[in-house]
């Protein structure tokens, strides 16, 4: 037998078909049932996206499942999280949209994670009547016409302006290097975090890319280290490289600060980075100690018996679940099969943070960034990397 | 300058051993093995497993990377690949095989390590300085491991009886049987060796840059590309192969635009190969 190279293209074809097969995972519950939908990445380099989000889903679900679940209208629905591994491939987004809320009837749903997925869902989305709680940025998912896609986060556009300001005023950066993944997210995070760090009277020395599959950074990082910034920006850099980023520079020689408008894990920091960690300014969730509650601390037992160990991109993620469960509360039953109720109670909805020790109004926010009430309002906690820990360097939240 | 040579030339070995292990399955069982970056990440995770869960000393996990995944890629071979060869008519079969067990590696990675990128401390600390260059001493010394682990593969299958057995079957099977070889072991153990080259691979570079459950894809894309550069199936290739892509990769982002780099690789690897299609170094073994 002889393989030729059409053979290897043939493989190639192979590949992508294989990859395309797979069937949704879903926690099976009995008795009357509130379905939720889980659309994102968990395969590949970025399966740490979507795997938080099903997990954290997953965790909440069994937070209100083991009470008998949840409340709505006097009765009880036990949750079932129905997941769908995109593999980053708007195709694959698509079919699984359509999956959920076609022939499984979903009307809400958590994901997708980046602005390719997450634009690619919205006709579907619009066509099948959910609601949606993306982790992309993209402006326009979120500003009308459309109306549902719910930001699950803060964006970076959002985060940017008060870290540089934090950074210039209280670290002295004054010369800044953007190194972005090249794909739309880390580009329009990228173009974002510029225009906001030329505001700020910031110098820009670089804005390298790289590509999402590079697998050794220290090439990647010799140019931007060169120019001697004060901090390096790492747009929509994944968890898996960021430490990867921080120790290839610091190995160069940089000594100066880095910082991420996306959330990261400090486990992998410490394992991959190691005495090379700290120095890292990021934003974080509502997970940090000196924030949490009781209950944030239940959910975090509940999610390691879910993945096997805490991820601190949960403490962001924690809240998407929790919202769309509270906002059906406040719609009653119909709202369950009609998201036009859901719309209407977004924008008057306010419940106590479940998540934060202090007594803490939880809301939609975005009416300053989309003209309507289409994000979740996080909490802005922004952290830096010390010893091996995260630590609180900013607490705030998104204007109204 | 400097910088960009030091880069070149630990990109290039940590490369080649990659190359080096896929081109030996290639070369001896006419497999495209499309699990072999899965077999580097599932090397990396075991050094891991080890090292950072069991506490074991480092030299502990990398030698159970290269028999635990060697053992896979035995396995693989015995109970996979050694039955569709046979049965199978149509050579795409293989391929598709390939494809699953690299799915299959995947996904046990996923259930068994997690899905977040795993690393463990240096083995040594440390930075040297070349001339302009910075060459951190953990890189220098998986350098030196890589050439030597290099060197020693070319002189098992340039001199030893297996060895011999392995280019004989690379250059004709049925010669190779009526010869008096046993075919079928040297199947299993030219698969099983280059498997075990993918762990080795992974198990020195997790103290590197970390490794993580879905790495594989991007690990075989290279493997792929230095083997179409000196041609599959031919050692001397796959080191020709692993040396051009590591310096091109670190020329690259010195001069162009990170995300030009793999984009003029994949143009000026076309061209190449309008030109010369069986790659620098040509058929199986020269």
């Amino acid at each position: 037998m002889t393989t030729t190279r059409r053979d290897i293209l043939k493989g190639a074809g192979a590949l992508t078909l294989a990859s395309a097969i797979g069937a949704p995972m879903r926690v099976r519950a009995e008795g009357k049932v509130l379905k939720i939908g889980q659309l994102g990445v968990m395969s590949g380099p970025e399966a740490s996206w979507g795997l938080v989000n099903k997990y954290s889903a997953m965790a909440t679900a069994e937070m209100y499942n083991a009470r008998g679940g949840v409340e709505i209208d006097g009765e009880l629905y036990r949750i079932e999280i129905v997941s769908v591994d995109d593999r980053n491939d708007p195709k694959l987004t698509v079919s699984g949209a359509e999956r959920l809320t076609g022939e499984e009837g979903i009307r809400y749903f958590i994901g997708p994670n980046m602005d390719t997925t997450a634009t690619s869902v919205r006709p579907i989305a619009e066509k099948n009547q959910a609601m949606y709680i993306p982790y992309a940025f993209d402006r326009s998912l979120y500003t009308a016409p459309a109306r549902n896609a719910i930001l699950g986060m803060i964006a970076s556009y959002q985060v940017a302006p008060v870290m540089y300001k934090i950074l210039r005023d209280e670290r002295g950066v004054k010369k800044v290097a953007f190194l972005a993944r090249n794909d739309s997210d880390g580009l329009l995070q990228r173009d974002e975090a510029v225009k906001v760090a030329e505001g700020l009277g910031l110098e820009i020395l670089a804005q390298d890319t790289y590509e999402p599959s590079v697998t050794d950074f220290f090439p990647v990082v010799a140019n931007i280290v060169g120019q001697n910034p004060d901090l390096i920006v790492m747009s929509a850099v994944a968890p898996a490289h960021c430490p990867q980023i921080m120790r290839s520079a610091r190995e160069m020689g940089y000594v100066g600060l880095f910082s991420s408008e996306a959330a990261q894990d400090i486990k992998i920091i410490r394992e991959v980075a190691g005495e090379y960690g700290d120095g890292l300014v990021s934003i974080g969730g509502a997970s940090t100690p000196e924030i949490r509650s009781a209950y944030m601390e239940d959910f975090i037992e509940k999610y390691n018996a879910v993945a096997g160990e805490w991820n601190d991109e949960a403490g962001t993620k924690a809240y998407a679940l929790e919202m769309i469960l509270m906002t059906l509360r406040r719609t009653g039953a119909a709202g369950i099969g009609d998201i036009a109720l859901f719309q209407k109670a977004v924008d008057g909805f306010s419940e106590r943070n479940p998540f934060l020790k202090e007594d803490a109004a939880l809301t939609y926010v975005g009416m300053a960034d989309y003209g309507q009430k289409r994000q979740i309002g996080v909490p802005m906690v922004i952290t830096e990397t010390k010893g091996g820990d995260f630590t609180t360097l900013s607490i705030g939240s998104v204007a109204s | 300058m400097e910088q960009i040579l030091v880069n070149g030339a630990i990109l290039a070995a940590n490369y080649a051993l990659i190359a080096l292990g896929i081109t030996l399955i290639f070369s001896i069982m006419n497999v495209l093995n499309f699990a072999h970056g899965q077999m580097f990440m599932f090397g990396g995770l075991i050094v891991y497993w080890t090292v950072a869960q069991l506490g074991l000393p480092y030299a502990v996990g990398l030698a159970m990377a290269a028999v635990a995944v060697g053992l896979i890629g035995m396995a693989f071979e015995v109970f996979f690949f050694r039955r569709v060869m046979r049965d199978s008519t149509r050579e795409e079969n293989t391929m598709l095989l390939a494809v699953g067990t690299a799915l299959l590696l995947e996904n046990a990675a996923l259930s068994l390590f997690g899905e977040k990128q795993r690393g463990i401390p240096p083995i040594v600390t440390g930075v040297y300085r070349i001339g302009d260059a910075f060459l951190p001493a953990n890189r220098a010394l998986v350098f030196g491991i890589s050439l030597v682990l290099i060197v020693a593969i070319l002189l098992f299958v340039t001199y030893s009886k297996t060895g011999r057995a392995m280019r004989a079957l690379a250059q004709d099977r049925t010669a190779t049987l009526l010869m008096g070889v046993d075919t079928a072991r040297i199947s299993t153990l030219g698969f099983g060796l280059g498997a075990a080259l993918a762990g080795i691979a992974g198990g020195l570079l997790i103290t590197v840059s970390g490794v993580n459950a879905g790495i594989g894809t991007a690990i075989s894309t290279k493997a792929f590309i230095m083997i179409m550069i000196g041609g599959a199936g031919v050692v001397s290739g796959a080191l020709l192969g692993a040396v051009a892509l590591g310096f091109i990769e670190a020329f690259g982002y010195a001069y162009l635009p990170g995300s030009l780099t793999y984009l003029m690789i994949f143009v000026a690897l076309i061209l190449f190969l309008l030109i010369r299609p069986q790659g620098i170094m040509g058929k199986p073994w020269g």
